[in-house]
């Protein structure tokens, strides 16, 4: 009997990325609901501190900020979720594949479905709250890098808690604290760059951050993915 | 070669290290009793109280050293971690269950003790300054851990899942710190400053090293305190937990 020889890497990337974005695109509306979360609870803000443009122009680079990151987190929960309930995640542990690549995979398609949309929309929030011009350009770097570090470690937190009870809560508990850095690095781009000064400190800080996060959290949560599964 | 590490293999096994830290306690309690006696005394009684800030400036006696332990704690967790999750030993992960709510508790007094001296010091309990905001995000990193913890049912793959958290937190700790420090030295605020004492006298510090050195020993005792009875409590269905609970075994 002949083994049947093994795709490679990329192939393997390729296809579970595939799947992934082929499976948010049938379920739309579940992937639509964390930007709803997102513009609706920035929506809430000046309903909450009044309307005056120079409070909405002091909070605004905090506030699109804290809604990116609770919108990433209230989907990183469903990262492994859904695959570990269906069984296709126990496959995907006991594939011949590395099972950081499948991570990885996974990782970039959540960020193309919600970090990178977040990311998109943040403008139309930065508008809302009276920001000024100077700080799109900032919060559209920062936040195209600092989704991606949400999404990371939000699949480090994902993979620990799959098969726990109380999981979102408890995912947000784990990893909130590690995105404390991002937080502050990513408002203060966008708080210097409405006061004039210059943005390439806090930005470079976010890269140096990201390519971090690439380059630990796959391994970490492949880890955590092969502990978290045994509950 | 085999001879060499036998020593290692028996103190490294639950029963083992039972054993061998029950002849270990009496000396740390002893030790721990004398230099925090020694410390509290000499440092609430006999050293000089600050020229501005009277005698509330004595809670540091307690205040650092157990700030230091807080953060000492997470490593001393994260090592556990690292030693369970890459030989999987044991032991390894049952110092690390045991150093999560103690690593806890005294990030807590840390901020419980800092908060009490802030009022008389600064007029208030709570100030966002760079180390006070580090402390607290150290505080849900342990209470994360506890939490997670608690959340498996299985053991096993919670002593490798708190591994892997502790070791991501490690890699967090240094990032979040200097990122704190930053966001401080932003949002500088103009009324309130750390009184930056550049040298203490002396007097005040003989004591506080004497407190650092009999807490860090506190820290040993409560910990191996803590671990026994979590081997006690894992391996309540073997024989030689059995004979110890019915006497048949000394120590």
């Amino acid at each position: 009997m002949e083994t049947p020889e093994l795709p490679g890497l990329a192939a393997g990337f390729g296809a579970l990325l595939r799947r992934d974005l082929q499976l948010a695109w049938r379920q739309r509306g579940q992937a639509v609901n964390p930007l709803i979360f997102f513009v609706m609870v920035t929506a809430l803000v000046p309903l909450a501190v009044g309307p005056e443009p120079a409070l909405l122009t002091r909070l605004a680079p905090g506030m699109v900020w804290i809604m990116a990151l609770l919108g990433t987190l209230l989907a990183a929960d469903a990262l492994f979720h859904e695959d570990f309930v269906d069984g296709a995640l126990e496959h995907l542990v006991l594939s011949p594949q590395p099972l950081w690549l499948l991570v990885l995979a996974k990782v970039t398609a959540h960020w193309l479905v919600i970090g990178l949309p977040i990311t998109l929309l943040s403008p139309l929030l930065g508008l809302m709250l009276a920001l000024p011009d100077a700080g799109f350009m900032p919060l559209l770097v920062g936040l195209t890098l600092g989704t991606l570090v949400f999404s990371l470690l939000g699949a480090v937190g994902g993979a620990l808690t799959v098969a726990l009870g109380g999981r979102s809560v408890l995912l947000s508990l784990l990893v909130l604290p590690l995105y404390v850095p991002v937080l502050i690095f990513g408002t203060s781009a966008v708080t210097q760059a409405v006061a004039g000064g210059g943005i390439g400190g806090p930005l470079a800080l976010l890269g140096a951050i990201a390519a971090l996060a690439l380059a630990v959290a796959p391994f970490a949560a492949a880890a955590a993915l092969r502990a978290g599964i045994d509950g | 070669m085999a001879r060499k590490w036998q020593w290692f293999h028996r103190l490294g096994s639950p029963p083992g290290f039972y054993r061998a830290s029950g002849y270990w306690l009496p000396w740390l309690a002893v030790a721990a009793a004398l230099l925090l006696g020694v410390g509290l005394v000499w440092g609430l009684v006999y050293a000089p109280p600050d020229a501005r800030q009277g005698n509330s400036f004595r809670i540091i006696y307690i205040h650092v050293p157990v700030s230091f332990l807080a953060l000492a704690g997470y490593y001393v967790m994260a090592a556990a971690g690292a030693v369970h999750l890459i030989w999987r030993m044991k032991l390894a992960d049952m110092v690390m269950t045991a150093a999560a709510p103690l690593g806890a508790a005294l990030t807590f007094l840390a901020l419980w003790s800092g908060a009490v001296w802030g009022k008389p010091t600064w007029g208030t309990y709570w100030v966002w300054d760079a180390r006070i905001t580090s402390m607290l995000v150290l505080l849900f990193l342990y209470l994360g851990m506890v939490a997670l913890r608690l959340g498996f049912s299985n053991r096993e793959a919670a002593g490798r899942a708190c591994a892997v958290l502790a070791l991501v937190g490690t890699v967090n700790i240094p990032i979040i710190y200097k990122s704190v420090d930053w966001w401080y030295s932003l949002h500088q605020p103009a009324t309130i400053r750390l009184t930056a004492a550049p040298s203490m006298h002396p007097d005040m510090f003989k004591p506080l090293l004497v407190m650092i050195v009999g807490f860090y020993v506190f820290y040993a005792l409560v910990l191996i305190l803590n671990t026994r009875a979590e081997i006690l409590a894992r391996e309540r269905r073997t024989g030689w937990v059995r004979d110890l609970a019915a006497g048949r075994n000394q120590r």
